[in-house]
């Protein structure tokens, strides 16, 4: 009996590991790959870069006369140069600012304007509650292309194409009914007395939602603020739609453009490119994985 | 999972209970504005002929008439978008359910398979990993490696109408881990006395699963079914990045037609009746979706 538990341990734990590295070793692939040649890349199985092998090494050394093993080191990251590089004269350093400057605002506006809403259909009785709430509901499955044209000739028409205000508006407008869902069923959790007896001691709404509820929502503003990061700096179609010169594109138009800007692609730069895109969300996701897996759990689930 | 308000209603509203209009303007506003108005929009110029710049002219159904008539190639990505959805979406959810199933027990170390489940998830839509995907699956790629090594021939994944479209629904099913966190969560939730009086009644593993997790869990995998639907249909950054629509359109899904024609032939008004095509195909299954959910979707906690 216990023999075959142990045994059933066993092969759990092989399988738990099988699947982890079949998911895994796409992304692990891409980083070694960054170090490669597209001779490397193509028609092998090998993982491991061969210029970090010793041979790889003595053949480096015996090409570069002169060099030490720094010079060496630092040339194993040419493809991450030559691809910050960029193309024409927009660069990844501007691309990442582009990038920054559209989710960072649109991430605090999102956070602001939703709690506000939130606040309000969680906390108030008004008249039309009930519809407006199922309109809100309505929004979640109202797809964005059904509306991506008529913004589109709206925004042209206002001057708003190619800036960053497609972003930032929607976002202070509460434009993710996710996060305002999220939020009203975070709120509908805390307890209502909390605030009932702020109020009745003669503290303002306003007042109560910051100084009673807001500390008290940390967590979730702090999962809605890593999802919509996540989202927004991963968009690609509003981007393409709303972003039309190079030198304002974000990262995500930056991978496109230097994918489409060789005619023969080297893959291994590439492949440099796209480590650098994914690296902010890989260190944010590691800096803060408790909150993208407990907070993906709890959101929008229960209700 | 749609809840309404759940306090029992005061007869009077008072004057504290106005003020939610205050904190609910920025939503209303930009609901109107920046939802309901280009919603009404985008179905008035799905009747019109309106491209950018030019005048918007009535035309009846033509659009509609020309998409389902004389439009070849919006057939074929009505088509491809169906075999995607039906592809991704079941896969996706069924792949997750029996992983978190798989996981939902005392171990040691769980929680990082969950968290290294979920990275992955964390890539989205984004263009990187569909670069990732066109070098993998490209003919003297990674994966044509491990084929060939096998002794098998060479796959075009992305060259043959046959496979392009399956390759991209990998890399759709590769991020199942957030759906399987929700899983997992909802899993955890289930009280084991009800497990255990199931067993006491006899039921084996298999009727534990359906009489009791499945209906247990049944409002979380509802609403990822809803969710996932909803943007499978709508996909459109992968082929985009990966194959754009070829090879004989065999990935020229419906958000990259809508794309195409919107903003490379500015056939706006055009566009907007594939827009609504594609709105209605959603309301459609999504009804649907919400009919038969009574069945098995069970809201009683």
């Amino acid at each position: 009996m216990k023999k075959k538990s142990k045994l059933n341990l066993f092969f759990s734990y092989l399988l738990i590991i099988l699947i982890g590295l079949v998911l895994i070793y796409p992304i692990v692939w891409m980083f070694f790959a960054a170090f490669k040649t597209n001779e490397e890349i193509f028609g092998s199985t090998a993982l491991w870069p061969s210029a970090w092998t010793g041979a790889g090494y003595q053949a480096w050394m015996e090409a570069n006369p002169g060099s030490g093993f720094w010079q060496y080191f630092v040339y194993q990251f040419h493809n991450f140069a030559e691809g910050w590089v960029g193309v024409g004269q927009n660069s990844y350093a501007n691309f990442f600012w582009n990038s920054f400057q559209i989710v960072i605002p649109t991430v605090i506006l999102t956070l602001v304007s939703s709690t506000l809403v939130a606040y309000g259909f969680a906390r108030f009785n008004f008249p039309c509650k009930n519809l407006l709430f199922a309109i809100l509901i309505g929004t979640l499955m109202l797809p964005n292309a059904v509306v991506i044209i008529p913004r589109y000739s709206m925004y042209a028409d206002w001057g708003w194409v190619n800036t960053y205000l497609p972003f930032w508006v929607p976002a202070a407008l509460a434009g993710a009914p996710f996060f305002v869902y999220m939020l009203i069923q975070f709120m509908r959790g805390l307890p209502h007395e909390l605030d009932e007896s702020a109020y009745i001691d003669g503290c303002s709404t306003f007042r109560t939602l910051v100084q009673i509820l807001l500390p008290l929502m940390v967590p979730a503003l702090f999962s809605a603020g890593l999802f919509q990061f996540m989202w927004t700096y991963n968009d690609y179609m509003n981007s393409l739609v709303f972003i039309n010169s190079a030198a304002k594109y974000p990262v995500s138009l930056g991978l496109r453009l230097s994918l489409d800007g060789e005619s023969v692609v080297n893959w291994g730069k590439m492949m440099a490119c796209s480590c650098t895109a994914v690296l902010p969300l890989v260190l944010l996701f590691f800096a803060a994985q408790k909150h993208f897996v407990e907070g993906i759990a709890t959101t929008g689930m229960k209700g | 999972m749609v809840q309404t308000a759940t306090k029992p209603r005061r007869r009077r509203y008072t004057r504290r209970d106005y003020q939610a209009f205050l904190y609910i303007a920025p939503w209303l506003l930009g609901f109107v504005v920046l939802q309901l108005y280009p919603f009404i929009m985008s179905l008035l110029y799905s009747f019109c002929n309106y491209s950018l710049g030019s005048s918007v002219k009535f035309i009846g159904l033509d659009n509609y008439v020309r998409l389902f008539t004389r439009d070849a190639d919006f057939v074929k990505s009505l088509k491809a978008t169906g075999i995607f959805t039906l592809a991704v979406v079941p896969g996706k959810l069924i792949l997750s359910l029996a992983v978190a199933m798989f996981l939902n027990r005392d171990m040691r170390g769980i929680n990082l398979a969950r968290t290294v489940y979920y990275i992955p998830s964390l890539f989205g839509g984004s263009v990187a990993v569909a670069v990732l995907w066109k070098v993998l699956f490209q003919d003297n790629g990674i994966v044509n490696a491990y084929i060939n090594a096998l002794g098998l021939q060479t796959i075009q994944f992305w060259g043959d109408p046959r496979y392009a479209l399956g390759t991209i629904c990998s890399l759709e099913i590769w991020q199942f881990g957030s759906s399987m966190v929700m899983s997992l969560a909802a899993l955890k939730q289930v009280p084991a006395s009800l497990y255990e009086a199931a067993s006491i009644d006899g039921a084996n593993a298999w009727h534990r699963f359906w009489h009791v997790t499945i209906p247990q869990i049944s409002p979380v995998l509802f609403f990822n079914l809803i969710m996932q639907t909803i943007q499978a249909l709508q996909n459109f950054t992968s082929a985009s990045v990966i194959t754009n629509g070829g090879p004989l359109k065999s990935t020229y899904v419906m958000g990259l037609k809508l794309y195409k024609e919107a903003f490379t032939n500015f056939k706006m008004g055009y566009a907007s009746a594939i827009s609504w095509v594609m709105f209605l195909i959603i309301m459609a299954v999504t009804l649907l979706l919400f009919r038969f959910s009574s069945a098995w979707v069970s809201y009683d906690d």
